[in-house]
């Protein structure tokens, strides 16, 4: 919402007030700005002048010398433009002046005839093209109206006058204008408002001669007011219409259609006029479209109605999309000699429906959508005809006709001061609050505690006590309470699962794995790519309704394929190595279509390469994971099906019998899907179930003070067993006093026989009470070696 | 003798003095005062001399034999001491050469905003509750008081599953969530991930993070509302911040505020960062709307209650000085390390 100080001060004395100064107290009884446009200080040195001489160029054929008068001098001016005439008032760029692009104007030579000045167009004072009337987006800006010559245009104009944009909330549609505008300004600054001049001298026949009007639906037409103009003269509005209008960011048309667009911004209500000749039989009639029906509006589109649009009739036809557009076929022309005002109430969600249907939404539709009270309409009418006179645009006629069956009535609500101060947390007295509720005219008795308030109707948005609470609180000043801080006894901390979250990321942390973020949607493509079979149930997702695209249109049923495409990323960029997890929610749709909420579940998800990067140094994260995470008690088990990962190098990661998650190299042909050249090692874990299975509770365990015994042993294996296989027959024969087991070495090549590779050990023996003997370490050492041989056929090297 | 030992001594003496290794000083102590050494044999021959002199050359031979000794302790200390500065010489090394380090993890931004944030609130007195990514529109909207014409609720603004379904514009529902499965007092924040249909560019994200809070007790005030959050905004922009409260709209909230802080590069003088006005806009907030309370089954007449909210993406692009949100979810490496 833009307004002109200029326009504010015909309610509201403002204009000797410091700019900021009003800014910054607005803002602080909740009109927040975006912004104050200084358009004078856009140029510089612009002069109010007349032509008094037209000639052309000796010299150029599309150029004319021109002789204009600033007061103290004659200007000689060479121009191009051809939409002036001799006694035109026009802006005049003298010597040493800047435009609005920040051009300097200087006296020169153009094609040998000295220049001294130039005329400026709109533009060249700063208005963007959008507000630039037709007429003039070319030419030169003729002053129409009474303008001292040689007066600068920053005070004659005004053009002196700072816009102040506003952001309106929702809430206060009546401050989507000028008078609601000067309201909060009236109340914010404890000043006089001024209402508009709603005088009509002279008014001539009636009314009722011209036409007649029936409302059938009265639902969706709340108010129907109309009047009557004729003899209108269609012209240009006077240059401080124009400008007014242009600072408010609406472009000047003619007179009537500034009169109508300018009483729309001054009261917030939108009005249509009718070329009255082109209504058929005096009619209007109010009613919803039949199905079917056409109307061609005033932007030149046949539009095809049904029954959920409200229409404007004449005796025979529609004649205007209510509250939304009128019709080409009544449209207001140059040659319009007799106008019918149309200034009505809509339903406003009708409006917004009928708007969306028909996929066109215009500024009078916006403002019924917002909502408008019926009871603005008939000053806005006679505003209309007020400035229809003032401006000479033609004769009012007498009488109005107003279709207002159920007209709003004043509302009564309850307001208790000592609700107000409890939930502010100061301490008013009832008087007070009344006092500051009349400043935004509401109408107030105070008795005991109890305030009766009644608001002005024009405010739609005060039904109950809070709503009130709210405008006491605000026109007092949210500055002026004081800060203070909740009473009570309240400890904050992080919930056990909280905890874990952290501790989770801690220790990857510390295992130089550092942490991403990526997008809970991902493109259904990604299940392709990691090639999961067709018929798997990590096909099924929930999928969105209106995604940003398809590549955005699922939500992620895994975190893998986000990692693989941040590790392509990375990888393009030559990172040489990474190590990185997300720890996110997945989500597996309960029922296809989705009905319910479907499952929203943890996981955490690591990926790494580099030079260094093995399938054992990830591993080596995944063990210190599950130990710091207290899982010290868990298996890997060999897994070839898993079409993301290489066949021989994945396992699956269990504990307690329940499935943690997978680790293992990605396969080849996932990664050539995700354009990476390179193995990447990825863990993927079921962060529910690590929780579950957590053990964070540490108990301390003695440190053994008797000796240990070693003893490594050398075995000559086949290829295909496995280290876990050695290992269950060495713990399970090994005692006791088997304290630990560490594999040291494994050796395949040279000296060893083909199908063969050598595994070393090193046992560690100890009694947590005594000091062993050698002679019965030996004994759980012959045993453990006869064992593997019995059941692995493994030999001693 | 006596000279003999006389003579023995200065030899001694004279050897010990020239000695340059402990080795060597080994020897010498073997020559000297060995079983078989040069003192030791005096002393053995101590039998076949005349029993006036016994005592006399005895007691000599003992203090050549001490001396001695004590000498060879001497040097031998000496020896070490100047063995060590030299093996200590030896090993000087260029401590300028860069050091040995092994590879830590970095937390995302985001994520390191959020428990910064959560520890502030944690030490006031929070608990933090988590929702669903996905969320019922009627606890999303509804619940939330949102008019159901509320441009937000459309859908070139939010993402939807159904027409039931859609994803948390917000994290607003957790509150809902909350206040229906908890009896006053409530206090808690609700962080995590939010959704708004928005192409991605410098300044926008489709997906984005929020923390929000709400506080519902007996007389919560809304000068409890500004006393906590110009605490909170002490605690993340420092000590000198000072807040802005500007009445705002919000469905959710009546009386409502947007917060602003002043800035923190310029401390509220203006500059390039707050676009010269010394403020910056860091959230929303209001008294919890007394619909609200009673959707969720509170009693509004009993309890009120405060709730904000605010963009933890932007917080952490302003205190981090980042000027493209894109950077958040491109997880480049050399990004993250930074953190």
């Amino acid at each position: 919402m833009l307004v002109p100080i200029s326009w504010l001060d015909k309610y509201v004395d403002v204009k000797n007030e410091n700019i900021d100064d009003i800014e910054r107290k607005l803002i602080m009884t909740g009109s927040n700005t975006e912004g104050v446009d200084n358009m004078s200080d856009k140029f510089k040195k612009i002069i109010v002048g007349k032509i008094t001489t037209i000639d052309n160029h000796p010299n150029a054929d599309s150029l004319f010398v021109m002789k204009v008068d600033i007061k103290d001098e004659v200007l000689q001016i060479i121009t191009s433009a051809t939409n002036c005439s001799v006694g035109d008032i026009v802006p005049v760029a003298v010597n040493g002046a800047f435009i609005a692009d920040g051009t300097k104007i200087k006296r020169g030579k153009l094609r040998g005839e000295l220049s001294d000045g130039m005329l400026c167009s709109v533009e060249e004072m700063g208005f963007n093209k959008s507000v630039i009337p037709q007429k003039y987006i070319d030419g030169i800006f003729i002053l129409r109206g009474d303008y001292k010559i040689g007066e600068n245009v920053k005070v004659e104009l005004p053009m002196d006058d700072p816009i102040i944009e506003f952001e309106i909330t929702p809430n206060r549609p009546d401050c989507l204008s000028m008078l609601g505008m000067a309201r909060e300004t009236s109340a914010t600054l404890n000043k006089e408002l001024i209402m508009p001049d709603l005088t009509i001298k002279n008014e001539v026949d009636n009314i009722d001669d011209y036409i007649s009007i029936e409302v059938k639906d009265n639902e969706l037409c709340k108010r129907y007011a109309a009047k009557v103009i004729k003899n209108v003269e269609i012209k240009e509005s006077p240059s401080w219409l124009q400008l007014l209008l242009m600072k408010a960011g609406v472009r000047p048309i003619n007179n009537v259609v500034d009169i109508t667009n300018f009483v729309m911004l001054e009261y917030g209500q939108p009005i249509h006029a009718f070329d009255l000749d082109t209504l058929e039989g005096n009619k209007i009639i109010v009613r919803t479209a039949n199905d079917g029906e056409k109307i061609t509006t005033l932007d030149e589109v046949e539009r095809k109605l049904d029954a959920t649009n409200l229409v404007i009739c004449d005796a025979e036809k529609p004649v205007a999309l209510a509250g939304i557009m009128g019709g080409e076929n009544t449209e207001v022309k140059d040659t319009t000699k007799n106008l019918l005002i149309e200034v009505a109430n809509f339903d406003s969600r009708n409006i917004r429906v009928s708007s969306k249907n028909l996929a066109l939404r215009t500024e009078a539709s916006a403002r019924y959508e917002k909502g408008i009270s019926p009871s603005i309409a008939e000053d806005a009418a006679k505003r209309v005809c007020n400035l229809i006179e003032l401006l000479g645009a033609g004769e009012v006629v007498k009488g109005i006709i107003d279709i207002y069956p159920e007209e709003v009535k004043e509302n009564e609500i309850n307001v208790r001061a000592s609700r107000v101060n409890k939930l502010i947390g100061f301490d008013l007295e009832a008087d007070e609050m009344a006092n500051i509720l009349g400043k935004l005219n509401v109408k107030t008795t105070v008795d005991g505690d109890n305030i009766t308030a009644i608001p002005p109707l024009y405010r739609l948005d005060l039904n109950t006590e809070i709503d009130f609470v709210e405008e006491i609180g605000r026109i007092y000043g949210y500055e002026n309470i004081e800060n203070t801080l909740p009473q009570g006894n309240s400890w904050g901390e992080k919930t056990y699962t909280q905890k874990l979250d952290s501790l989770a990321k801690e220790i990857l942390f510390a295992n130089g794995v550092s942490e991403i973020t990526t997008y809970s949607f991902i493109s259904p493509s990604t299940l392709n790519d990691l090639r999961i079979s067709e018929e798997s149930h990590l096909r099924r997702y929930v999928k969105i309704e209106n995604p940003l695209g398809e590549e955005f249109s699922m939500m992620r049923t895994n975190l893998i394929a986000n990692m693989l495409k941040v590790i392509k990323n990375n990888y393009n960029r030559k990172i040489e190595e990474l190590s990185l997890f997300e720890l996110g929610n997945i989500f597996i749709p309960k029922d296809i279509p989705v009905v319910e909420l479907p499952y929203e579940k943890k996981r955490i998800v690591v990926g790494s390469y580099g030079d260094n990067e093995t399938f054992y140094t990830t591993k080596g994260v995944l063990e210190n994971f599950l130990d710091g995470m207290g899982i010290k008690d868990y298996t890997l088990l060999k897994e070839k099906n898993d079409n993301v990962f290489h066949p021989g190098k994945c396992a699956t990661v269990w504990s307690d019998k329940k499935l943690l998650g997978s680790i293992g190299e990605v396969h080849p042909k996932t990664l050539a899907n995700f354009d990476i050249e390179r193995e990447v090692f990825v863990i993927d874990l079921d962060f529910d179930v690590v929780i579950e299975m957590a053990n964070i509770d540490i108990k301390y365990e003695k440190i053994a003070k008797y000796p240990t015994i070693q003893r490594d042993i050398a075995l000559l294996v086949k290829k295909e067993i496995t280290h876990q296989e050695i290992l269950d027959i060495i713990n399970k024969n090994g005692g006791n006093n088997l304290e630990s087991v560490s594999l040291f070495d494994i050796y395949e090549g040279k000296q060893i026989e083909e199908g063969y590779k050598s595994m070393a050990y090193n046992l560690t023996f100890r009694s947590k009470e005594r000091t062993l003997k050698e002679k019965e370490v030996t004994k759980k050492y012959n045993a453990v070696i006869s064992k593997l041989e019995e059941e692995l056929e493994i030999k001693l090297r | 003798m006596e000279k003999i030992l006389d003579i023995m001594f200065e030899k001694a003496t004279n050897q010990i003095e020239k000695c340059s290794s402990l080795e060597e000083l080994a020897e010498i102590k073997v020559k000297f005062l060995g079983r078989k050494g040069e003192v030791t044999e005096v002393l053995k021959k101590m039998g076949s001399l005349p029993v006036e002199l016994k005592p006399i050359i005895g007691k000599k031979a003992n203090i050549v034999r001490n001396k001695i000794e004590n000498h060879i302790k001497e040097i031998e200390k000496m020896l070490e001491e100047k063995m060590l500065l030299k093996k200590l010489e030896n090993e000087d090394i260029d401590v300028t050469i860069p050091g040995v380090k092994k590879e830590v993890g970095h937390q995302h931004p985001i994520s390191k905003m959020i428990d910064e944030l959560n520890q502030i609130f944690i030490g006031m007195g929070f608990m933090i509750a988590e929702g669903p990514e996905i969320e019922t529109v009627y606890n999303n909207f509804d619940a939330l008081n949102s008019p159901e014409n509320h441009p937000s609720r459309s859908k070139s603004d939010t993402f939807y599953i159904n027409d039931e379904l859609l994803l948390r514009t917000q994290t607003s529902p957790v509150q809902i969530r909350t206040m229906k499965s908890q009896e006053p007092p409530i206090k808690i924040i609700s962080p995590g991930r939010c959704f708004r249909f928005d192409e991605l560019d410098a300044t926008h994200s489709p997906m984005f993070h929020q923390i929000e809070g709400l506080v519902i007790d007996e007389n919560i005030t809304m000068a409890d509302l500004k006393g906590t959050l110009d605490l909170v905004a002490k605690r993340v922009f420092g000590e000198n911040t000072m807040t802005k409260f500007r009445p705002h709209d919000f469905p959710f909230t009546e009386p409502s505020a947007e917060v602003d802080v002043t800035c923190f590069k310029c401390g509220g003088k203006g500059c390039k960062f707050c676009s010269g006005n010394g403020w910056i806009e860091i959230l929303g907030c209001g008294m919890v709307h007394p619909k609200v309370l009673e959707e969720c089954g509170i009693d509004s007449e009993k309890y009120s209650g405060f709730a904000f909210g605010m963009g933890i993406d932007r917080i952490a692009m302003l205190k981090y000085e980042i000027d493209d949100i894109r950077v958040l979810f491109e997880n480049d490496v050399r990004f993250l390390k930074q953190f």
